[in-house]
């Protein structure tokens, strides 16, 4: 169930599973008024249908009014969250009101998963994975382009909808562990850092995978080991430790490496200034090596005597005493610093 | 044509990361020119624009208005940015926009009277949208939402006019329309700077032009510099090729 | 004044305090950030509660409000840095910060006496029966007052800057180019939200606050082009479901903030459909 929520990641809607989660609790709250039993595969169904609406009323919202994405989202999930709570209120006023455990679809109970709920997961998990697979090509293409996918005949709503009926079946069985008020971080953060340390979607998915089994390995574990830490927050705190290290550290997007590297650009590019400065000086002569005192770059700004030896150390000029003179690569470098926007001709 | 300078451009060096964007330009634009500034796609156009306007922090390099920083010269700029970067389904008319370019001179709190609304209506005729002051704005079509950012800009009074491309994706008409009001300012003594693609029409509408690809190229009176010469430092191909294009 | 009379103005001035925020939310395309503040003023709370030891001290909803304002800086750090597309970012930020709040309230169960449930649903039930008592006098309800109090500085704020608040909603360039800090407005903004948000959840929970902000407002943009007429019908249709609200929650004996809900939900309901028919 995993590499379901990678994809809310990818399309913009990431806060859909939040929206979800909540609005399957008046799914959860009509199943057990209907049935009066509290066997969580029923309520899962309801939870399941419920979800089904939300999402599609989210799509109608969008596509057929000028509401945005966002208020569509802040709309259904508070509106069913507060619709399912009314209903669950009702349920306890009932005389024979056998409502206790529906409560863990709120804050969700690890501790209290039966064999079933964890076969249930295995199985769905396991069809979920199936279904990706054989849809990979198309899934990826739809996420990325959704017209182009349109223009190559895939039919984009089935997939749309295959799309959407996985994310909702994800998000359901994954309520009764983590409950609905910290779902969307397990459906965001384990895809949020996994996104820092690849551009592959694949790699991605399996990496968010191995982050969101973590968190809740470790989590279960922290909180085990200490009396009143629930499991759920734990939890997503690990998941948010995850997402920080990995906005961090990550060697590419990483802010302190990308900092660093800003830093490096921005002072690379005063050392162009220079250079391009002798640049026009030199392009004036047939032999750009012809030395050059360094007394003439003093009506230039930017230039101290830290420069030149920066230069030098990049080999792109040669100091002997007094002077100054180009080398080749230093006048190649020159030249292209600002016609690399220069169509080709 | 004023000898005073309207804008000054020293030493702008410009990156987003760090390839530099703009490359050390030097530029200075007289008071009362309609200037093009013409070059490739990123060549770096909306981007000088944003950094004279203060939108985005050059690495080197600075900008005057008649002289001072632009933040003390706010009330003598007015800006139309490229289309798009606003939100056409907000709940407000045509009227009700042009008004909004009446905000600068009213400072906080202040609320807009009939002055500020005699002052936009006549904005409106000017760009031949009086008929639509009440619609909502998502009900207007390109040219005439283009248009009614110009009855914007005319209502803020400004010394110096920014536009970047106005004329993308309006039709001849209202190309022509804006290009006559844009004309009639100048004759008022206004400097008006544009961000132009169509190098054909420079010569019919621009007395004035900069070329510009990172480096700045040339700038000066559209009869003494737009030739085959700077066309071709600038788009670094055929100046009749780049006409067709 | 009987408890009836006086859930029903706590109701119907918390729903016209939130839609004023509310509407300039969903215009700016952070209906979503009311959510986010909503579950992230908990440790706020927490926090505010062990420094004071008391529940009903306005320090609480300074605290709480801070927190708020926390939750927008940081949403706005992890966007700025590009790392994640804008909406994951309110995602990453409220789950962390609202564990942290459940966290340190079962930490302290023993001290705390606040109820994650109250928290996400309060009750309208209770908020009649704590009094402002002054010299023996009883002055009503003091959510009552509380919730008032802000309405009138909404009021006078969206008078003041109702201008400012429309350009820079519309228009962020030019607002900043006409010298209307965008920063400023935004944060004022989200001040304002905040301190709502807190004040309205203890009496209606943390959902229907999320519910009374958005709902009226996007009902309303759907059936007016007009901004102060967007206004004028986001409060009326606030203040409306909750009347509706709490006597659908009477005759159903049921959670007041989950009727009022409800009746929010139909509402938006009927205008939907009503916008569908028209096209
Ligand atoms: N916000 C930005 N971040 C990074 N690069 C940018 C940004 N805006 C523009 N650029 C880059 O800067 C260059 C110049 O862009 P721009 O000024 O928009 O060009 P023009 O308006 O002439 O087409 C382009 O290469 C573009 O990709
Ligand atoms: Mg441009």
């Amino acid at each position: 169930m995993r590499y379901a929520r990678k994809f809310a990641v990818l399309r913009k809607q990431s806060l859909l599973g939040d929206a979800i989660s909540h609005a399957a609790l008046p799914g959860i709250a009509v199943a057990f008024l209907i049935t009066g039993a509290k066997d969580s595969n029923v309520l899962l169904l309801g939870a399941l249908v419920s979800g089904l609406i939300g999402v599609f009323w989210i799509r109608g919202i969008t596509t057929k009014t000028h509401l945005k994405t966002d208020t569509a989202l802040g709309l259904i999930l508070s509106l069913f969250f507060g619709f399912g709570m009314l209903l669950l209120t009702y349920i306890q006023k009932q005389p024979n009101a056998n409502q206790a455990g529906l409560d863990k679809y709120l804050f969700g109970q690890a501790a209290t998963l039966v064999e079933s709920d964890v076969l249930l997961m295995v199985i769905v998990t396991g069809i979920s994975l199936l279904v990706m697979l054989l849809f990979w090509k198309e899934f990826k293409l739809l996420l990325f382009d959704k017209n182009y996918a349109m223009t190559l005949g895939f039919n984009t709503k089935f997939i749309d909808g295959l799309i959407s009926f996985f994310i909702v079946l994800a998000i359901v069985i994954g309520l009764q562990t983590v409950g609905v008020v910290l779902m969307s971080a397990m459906l965001l953060a384990p895809a949020a850092a996994a996104r820092q340390w690849t551009n592959s979607l694949s790699t991605m998915v399996i990496l968010a995978a191995i982050f969101g089994a973590f968190s809740g390995v470790f989590g279960t574990a922290i909180s085990a080991s200490q009396n009143n830490l629930s499991t759920g927050p734990v939890i997503v705190l690990v998941a948010a430790i995850f997402v920080i290290v990995s906005f961090l550290f990550s060697p590419e997007r990483g802010i302190i490496f990308k900092q660093i590297r800003l830093i490096k650009n921005r002072r690379d590019l005063q050392l162009k200034k220079t250079l391009y400065f002798m640049y026009d000086i030199v392009r004036d002569h047939d032999d750009i090596s012809r030395p050059h005192a360094i007394r003439i770059l003093n009506s230039f700004q930017g230039f101290t005597k830290k420069t030149l030896s920066k230069l030098e150390e990049k080999d792109w000029i040669t100091i002997q005493g007094q002077n100054w003179s180009m080398t080749e690569d230093g006048f190649e470098t020159a030249a292209n610093l600002y016609n690399n926007n220069l169509p080709e001709s | 044509m004023g000898t005073k300078i309207a804008v000054a451009v020293d030493d702008l060096t410009v990156a987003y990361n760090y390839k530099p964007v703009l490359w050390d330009i030097d530029l200075s634009i007289p008071e009362g020119v309609l200037m093009a500034i013409v070059g490739p796609n990123g060549a770096g156009k909306s981007t000088l624009i944003k950094s004279i306007l203060g939108i985005i922090d050059p690495i080197a390099g600075s900008v005057a208005i008649y002289g001072k920083p632009y933040t003390k010269q706010r009330d003598k700029v007015a800006y139309v940015p490229q289309k798009g970067s606003v939100d056409w389904d907000f709940p407000t008319t045509a009227l009700d926009v042009v008004m909004m370019g009446t905000y600068g001179s009213l400072g906080w709190i202040k609320r807009p009277g009939a002055k500020e609304k005699k002052l936009s209506l006549e904005a409106l005729e000017k760009v031949g949208m009086l008929a639509f002051k009440n619609r909502q704005i998502s009900q207007l079509s390109g040219g005439q939402q283009q248009r009614i950012f110009l009855a914007r800009a005319l209502v803020q009074n400004a010394a110096i006019y920014f536009m970047d491309e106005p004329f993308q994706g309006v039709d001849a008409t209202t190309e022509i329309a804006i290009i006559n009001i844009l004309k009639e300012l100048r004759k008022a003594g206004k400097t008006v700077i544009v961000v132009h693609h169509d190098l054909q029409t420079v010569p019919e509408y621009f007395d004035w032009v900069t070329f510009l690809n990172v480096k700045h190229i040339a700038t000066g009176p559209v009869k003494d510099i737009f030739n085959d010469d700077n066309l071709t430092k600038t788009y670094g191909i055929n100046y009749k090729v780049a006409v067709q294009q | 004044m009987s408890p009836m009379i006086d859930i029903q103005l706590i109701a119907t001035v918390t729903a016209a305090a939130c839609a004023i925020p509310g509407v300039f939310l969903v215009l700016r395309k952070m209906a979503l950030i009311s959510d986010a503040i909503s579950h992230s003023i908990l440790p706020g709370i927490v926090i505010g509660f062990f420094i004071t030891h008391d529940l009903a001290s306005p320090w609480l909803i300074i605290f709480a409000a801070f927190s708020g304002i926390i939750t927008v800086v940081l949403v706005e750090l992890i966007q700025k840095t590009g790392l994640v597309k804008e909406d994951t970012a309110i995602g990453l930020v409220f789950p962390a910060l609202f564990s942290i709040g459940v966290i340190l309230i079962a930490q302290n169960a023993n001290d705390v006496h606040l109820d994650v449930d109250a928290v996400l649903l309060g009750d309208l039930v209770y908020a009649p029966f704590d009094r402002l008592i002054i010299d023996g006098a009883d002055f009503g309800p003091k959510g009552l007052w509380t919730i008032s109090v802000i309405l009138v500085i909404t009021l006078v704020l969206l008078l003041a800057f109702y201008k400012e608040l429309k350009i820079s909603t519309f228009d962020v360039g030019l607002s900043s180019a006409l010298g209307f800090s965008p920063v400023i407005l935004h944060y004022g903004l989200m001040s304002v939200a905040s301190v709502t948000t807190v004040a309205a959840f203890d009496a209606v929970g943390a959902i229907l606050v999320v519910a009374m902000m958005i709902t009226p407002a996007a009902a309303a943009y759907l059936l007016t082009t007009d901004l102060r007429k967007m206004l004028l019908l986001s409060v009326l249709f606030g203040v409306g479901s909750a009347i509706g609200g709490y006597w659908f929650a009477r005759w159903l004996d049921a959670s007041i903030s989950g009727s009022i809900t409800t009746v929010l939900g139909l509402l938006f309901l009927i205008i939907y459909l009503l916008h569908l028919a028209k096209d």
